[in-house]
């Protein structure tokens, strides 16, 4: 008993530290982000950006996501915690838009913007949606595999998923540019790795057996791209281009290496600064547009120390 | 057939209320403390966005409380659930069938995956820890196969985003919409207590915790009973993919693999022993509130992700160390 009574008390002294230090900033205009995800390093890099908009505007700022992307329903659960704070507006990246719909109508009902950011929400309820053109950026990237292997040759896909809109978006962009602009070029295979590093080297090492001529490899995300690398690892495959997406300490030590050739840049940093600052304007009824674009890039060993590219980069 | 280990059943009752008084008032200690720490902590919506947040967890907890009493474990409650809700998503989309056909599918269709574990156990000797992770995993990859790896939605019913979301207690008492999710939950919590204390099911299934050599000795068929209790958790299964599919408005294919933990940590919080012959369902429904008011009440208190998983963590092991200490003293 005397345990649990020490546990508590020094459990609650730690939190009243943490409200009183709440309720001096709760002046402040408040705006919650809940997102897809938390610990990959892609979202860590979206907080980083609303952190900064944060310091930057005085506002405050709180980000969530569930640990995996198919925990639809724990989303909702911090969707509905942070409509309890009665937020000034609310960032959102669904994970499945129709399932949010109610939530999303409380919180129009109650006056509170709602900022769609990275694959946005299938609505009309968000003011705006921050988000990348991931369809012009995987063609972006199918511009360079055909620079790199010469207009000519076998390339594959490994890509995260299927369903959700990036997986969709990033494979359709490659291949439909590559369709209409390199005829040359063969698709021999697209599979779905979930994004996981592990299953995704499986699938690459399979690749490169079933293609021992195989000339380029786009990863349509981190996790996939940091697989395919794997595999060229393990399996010692020499001259393969390699095309990855998003950023992340390994894929950039890749790249120095030699291992892969560049890769697209979100900017995951821009989003969460670009979401942030699209709701405060939002509280303060500004018109907004469509859409906003956070923006891509192309980089590799030859331009990821310039100062604007390193700037979207993170570790 | 009657004859039971009397030891058991008669040490039960007094250390069962006493573990469930604690944890009762560490459950009304968070929420006197969230509400003194958070003006927007006690109002009805995020008090019902709690309960809503317990509907599924608690389900899935009754279920895994069954198993746990008899001394198994059931790895495949969560996956088992999704794939219950998948399937009613292909009864109720995909072949057209009206709504309650599409409730008592799901609900067999879990009944009879609880068997074919209970069966593993108990006729095939398979560790329950081994044969549940294997059906957590099978079952995870046919919600997949089956549903083409893409959420089936349930916009051709349009009554089934009441079963979890629409509010029979609302229509009587508007100020409180309960929403029927919740509803389900307390009723079912209410069915699996009688059935635990006042049935021969019941009976049983603290007995096969306890000793299940002797009951097997004193002429009891135990393998028929621990595959019924399992078909019962499986069917239990069923309506948490019921009550999930509903919420959401669709089956979500690749969801379910972690949710057995969720509700392990809510069944041992309520003082369920994972060694078996000692549990009960209001231990368990309080667990799973404790979970779910935690959650809730230090997101509202703007509280860090990565600190609420730590605080999380050590909720758990604080209430089950606690639970031991009781017990020894009460034992000494």
């Amino acid at each position: 008993m005397f345990t649990r009574r020490t546990l508590l008390a020094a459990a609650s002294a730690t939190a009243l530290m943490l409200s009183a230090s709440l309720a001096s900033a709760q002046d402040k205009i408040y705006i919650p982000l809940v997102s897809k995800g938390f610990q990959h390093q892609f979202w860590q890099a979206v907080k980083a950006g609303a952190d900064q908009a944060a310091a930057e505007f005085g506002v405050e700022v709180t980000f969530e996501g569930p640990d995996t992307e198919a925990q639809v329903d724990k989303q909702m659960d911090m969707l509905a915690a942070a409509l309890a704070k009665k937020p000034a507006a609310l960032g959102f990246a669904a994970l499945d838009s129709q399932a949010a719909t109610p939530l999303l109508r409380q919180a129009q009902d109650a006056g509170i913007p709602v900022i769609a950011f990275d694959s946005g929400v299938d609505s009309d309820i968000p003011a705006t949606t921050v988000t990348t053109n991931n369809l012009a950026a995987a063609a972006l990237a199918a511009d360079k595999m055909a620079e790199l292997i010469g207009g000519a040759g076998k390339v594959a896909l490994v890509v995260h998923d299927q369903t959700s809109r990036t997986g969709i978006d990033r494979r359709d962009g490659f291949v439909n540019r590559v369709k209409e602009a390199y005829p040359n070029i063969e698709i021999v295979d697209i599979q779905y790795g979930g994004g996981d590093q592990l299953m995704s080297t499986e699938i690459t090492k399979a690749m490169l057996t079933a293609h021992p001529d195989m000339k380029g490899i786009f990863g349509a995300n981190e996790g996939s791209a940091l697989g395919v690398i794997n595999a060229v690892r393990e399996t010692n495959t020499q001259g393969l281009v390699v095309i990855g997406y998003d950023s992340g300490a390994a894929q950039k030590a890749a790249i120095k290496e030699g291992l892969m050739a560049g890769a697209i840049t979100q900017s995951p940093v821009g989003m969460g600064y670009e979401t942030v600052k699209a709701a405060i304007a939002a509280t303060k009824g500004e018109a907004l547009p469509k859409t906003i674009d956070s923006g891509f890039a192309w980089y590799d060993a030859s331009n990821m120390d310039a100062p604007e590219i390193a700037a979207v980069l993170y570790d | 057939m009657t004859t039971l280990p009397a030891a058991t059943p008669a040490r039960k009752p007094a250390s069962g209320a006493q573990q469930k008084l604690l944890a009762f008032a560490s459950l009304i200690a968070l929420l006197v403390f969230f509400s003194l720490a958070s003006p927007n902590f006690l109002q009805t919506s995020n008090i019902l966005a709690i309960l809503q947040a317990t509907s599924v967890n608690g389900v899935l907890a009754i279920a895994a409380t069954l198993v746990i009493i008899t001394g198994g474990i059931d790895l495949s409650v969560g996956t088992l659930m999704t794939f219950c809700a998948v399937m009613a998503g292909v009864i109720l989309t995909n072949a057209g069938m009206p709504l309650p056909l599409g409730v008592l599918g799901a609900i067999a269709v879990g009944a009879i995956c609880g068997t074919i574990s209970g069966t593993l156990v108990a006729k095939m000797k398979i560790p329950p820890f081994i044969a549940t992770l294997g059906m957590m995993l099978i079952l995870k990859g046919l919600s997949l196969i089956i549903s083409g790896t893409k959420p089936i939605y349930f916009n051709d019913t349009p009554g089934f985003s009441e079963i979890s979301t629409g509010s029979l207690i609302g229509k009587v008492f508007p100020a409180v919409p309960v929403p029927n999710g919740v509803l389900i939950l307390f009723i079912l919590a209410l069915v699996i207590g009688y059935v635990l204390n006042r049935t021969v099911l019941g009976r049983y299934c603290f007995a096969l915790g306890s000793n299940e050599e002797a009951v097997r000795l004193s002429g009891v068929n135990t393998d028929a009973w621990k595959i019924a209790i399992y078909a019962l958790a499986g069917s239990i299964c069923g309506i948490a993919g019921l009550i999930i599919a509903s919420r959401l408005n669709s089956a979500q294919p690749a969801l379910g693999l972690g949710y057995e933990l969720d509700a392990i940590a809510a069944v041992v919080i309520g003082g369920t022993s994972l060694a078996g012959g000692r549990g009960s369902i209001l231990g368990t429904m309080i667990g799973a509130l404790i979970m779910a008011v935690l959650l809730n009440g230090l997101r509202v208190m703007s509280v860090a992700q990565e600190w609420q998983t730590v605080v999380t963590g050590a909720i758990i092991i604080a209430a089950v160390y606690a639970d031991m200490l009781r017990r020894r003293r009460a034992a000494s």
